[in-house]
């Protein structure tokens, strides 16, 4: 997901830079009668916003197909959760379990004893997976399945303080 | 139907309020961004001040940046809305004076009080210290940010009351006559369109950004008197985003004013100008939700919304105000110069920055990108190649010595060292959050220090940049505040 959204980015970014840098180039020679011109660029400026919704309209609707929240990821998965009640404080994480296995569904029921922090999951190679808001008197519910044995840490997400980047744990994915 | 001739407004020089604000903005804007090379400094680890100096200097730099954008765009708007309505200059100065007030207060809560709870100050965080600051320091940052909003908060009354006296109301300063009935071609000029947008969405954002200070301040001292933590953090970022989104909008009227000078070509307020500021002014206010994407708790109808007005949202930036400002430049002969490049960079950093924000909107993605470098990636792009090149442009119009001063090539190198500096200090951040580069750390794991690094270089680069921008304002004060002619005609151009 990241991958694509960096290219998506550099892509998009860079017709946005096309763009001006065309209009910059074609800038020096005057055409007194801005008329015409007008009324082209009006012609383009239709295709334009019509070829945003073309783009935009079901890449909006898609990415709405496949919510990360807790009742939408329900019906997805089959099996019974393992779940992990996990609370933040200040600084450091209370998981109620440290250990899963691989393809089931795991629960995170995520709430914070003090202030906002944010539950970050990170694979092995220090990608993050998944993520949730840790809020006091709330608790945000994370439905995910893991693929792959291995180490994941947790990294708080959201700032709570002098050791906001010190507030890390680990779970381990792999044969109970 | 509006028509195409251009009407020129002869150039006025800035009043010694106007050059109050610029010379403030100015100032701060450098210090913050020096603080903001020594929090890349020290994540690449080419420094060392300790977390406790990082987590203080990184609230400093968010609120002082906050701030001075909102002091930099009222001077752009206040400068140029005074051609159409009869504004307060006492209220004014009156913000200007709470500002620095409200100023002094931030800095000495985080200087000496040691407060360093982040600009966004959620609740319940400055009053849960663990001991690292006083609750007098956090009454002080939070008083100072109420102090703040409410000059703010006059200053836009006061620019209601002008445009309500002028027009009527806010409806037929948006132009809505012409937007829903005939279009006479008399509809407001963009800059009263646009001014009117933000007074109003900044009179609903300053308001609820002040009443959760002011109940934050009553939990400070009377911790019974408890806030829902949800209901909190929607207020705050409804608060933080529509007023730092307001700053751009503010900040553009100096595109709308100076590029038609510099290409005799009007900018008129048609009807999809005119739709596009009125759907502006809706999805400012609506669109907050996409800061909660991962409050699952929060109602998810909202969230929804959220994702649907970050995709609309582009909308207006690109087809219409990124595409006009390339309609009126193409084939114009404009003379490029500091100010008119300043300004045509500024839209080309709005629309990219656009970019990266949409896609961070998106919920599938916000799960594995929020609260990543990827946030200050997008921000940094559209704030500072967008709103702070405005300002530049803008500061470099008002300095400009006469109409066809030639430029020294120092001028031209920072112009191209401050844009290509930004764009890969912000690019640093992007892909530093494309590898989950978590935000807000002050200690940077081994693996992210490259990406620090490269950051840090850039930075300085647009340090540099920015103090030559800053230094050649100082120097044409002067000149600033004097009425004569200084968008110079385009190649070919009819006089």
């Amino acid at each position: 997901m990241q991958e694509i959204a960096w290219q998506l980015s550099l892509v998009l970014m860079t017709l946005v830079a096309f763009g001006f840098g065309f209009v910059a180039i074609n800038s020096g020679v005057r055409v007194e009668d801005y008329t015409p011109l007008q009324k082209r660029g009006y012609r383009i400026r239709s295709k334009l916003f019509w070829t945003l919704v073309a783009v935009l309209g079901p890449a909006m609707i898609y990415t709405l197909l496949d919510l990360p929240y807790g009742a939408s990821r329900a019906g997805n998965q089959a099996g019974p959760a393992q779940v992990v009640e996990a609370t933040g404080h200040q600084w450091r994480w209370e998981l109620s379990r440290d250990r899963v296995v691989k393809d089931q569904p795991v629960e995170f029921r995520v709430t914070s004893a003090d202030i906002n922090h944010g539950f970050g999951i990170y694979d092995a190679d220090m990608h993050l997976v998944a993520q949730t808001q840790a809020m006091p008197g709330y608790t945000n519910t994370i439905r995910h399945t893991f693929t792959a044995d291995g180490t994941y840490r947790i990294l708080c997400m959201e700032y709570c303080g002098i050791a906001h980047h010190n507030m890390m744990s680990e779970i381990k994915v792999g044969s109970l | 139907m509006a028509n195409t001739s251009y009407e020129h407004i002869p150039d006025r020089g800035a009043t010694a309020g106007v050059l109050a604000y610029l010379g403030t903005a100015c100032a701060v804007l450098l210090l913050m961004m020096l603080v903001g090379l020594l929090m890349r400094l020290e994540q690449a680890q080419i420094i060392d001040l300790g977390a406790n100096w990082f987590y203080e200097l990184m609230t400093l730099h968010g609120a002082g940046m906050v701030g001075i954008a909102g002091i930099a765009g009222a001077a752009v708007m206040w400068h140029f809305l005074r051609q159409y309505v009869d504004l307060s200059p006492g209220i004014f100065m009156a913000n200007l004076a709470l500002f620095l007030v409200g100023v002094s207060m931030i800095i000495g809560s985080i200087v000496f009080g040691h407060f360093h709870a982040a600009w966004t100050f959620l609740y319940p965080m400055p009053s849960k210290a663990m001991g690292m600051w006083s609750q007098e320091a956090a009454a002080m940052f939070m008083g100072g940010l109420l102090v703040i909003g409410v000059g703010f908060l006059l200053m836009h009354l006061d620019i209601a009351r002008a445009i309500i006296a002028r027009y009527g109301n806010f409806a037929r300063a948006l132009g809505w006559p012409q937007l829903f009935g005939h279009d006479d071609g008399n509809a407001p000029p963009p800059t009263v369109v646009a001014s009117t947008m933000v007074t109003i969405v900044n009179i609903v954002g300053l308001v609820v950004g002040a009443s959760i200070l002011t109940m934050m301040l009553v939990n400070l001292y009377l911790p019974e008197f408890t806030i829902d933590a949800m209901l909190a953090k929607g207020m705050i970022y409804f608060f933080g985003h529509v007023f730092i989104n307001a700053t751009i909008y503010m900040a553009v009227i100096a595109v709308y004013e100076i590029l038609p000078r510099y290409t005799q070509r009007p900018w008129k307020a048609n009807r999809v100008f005119l739709a596009s500021w009125s759907a502006s002014t809706l999805m400012v206010m609506f669109i907050f939700p996409h800061h909660l994407l991962m409050d699952f708790a929060f109602p998810q109808w909202m969230l929804i919304m959220g994702h649907i007005i970050g995709y609309l949202n582009t909308v207006p930036i690109l087809v219409v105000t990124g595409y006009g400002a390339l309609m009126i430049v193409y084939r114009s002969g404009i003379r490029w110069d500091m100010a008119s490049r300043l300004l045509f960079l500024s839209l080309f950093g709005w629309a990219a920055g656009a970019m990266p924000a949409f896609i961070d909107g998106t919920i599938t993605v916000n799960y594995v990108m929020h609260n990543t470098l990827w946030v200050p990636g997008h921000f940094h792009t559209y704030l500072l190649l967008g709103m702070v090149a405005m300002v530049f442009g803008f500061i470099y119009y008002l300095g400009k010595p006469a109409q066809h001063a030639t430029e020294s090539w120092l001028d031209r190198a920072a112009f191209w060292g401050f844009t290509s500096g930004a764009l890969g200090f912000s690019l640093s951040f992007l892909y530093a959050g494309k590898e989950s580069v978590a935000r807000r750390y002050a200690v940077h794991l081994p693996e992210w220090l490259p990406y620090d690094r490269v950051g840090s270089l850039f930075a300085a680069l647009v340090v540099a940049s920015s103090l030559l921008f800053v230094l050649r304002f100082f120097s044409r004060l002067g000149a600033a505040g004097r009425d004569y002619a200084r968008a110079p005609l385009a190649q070919g151009a009819m006089a």
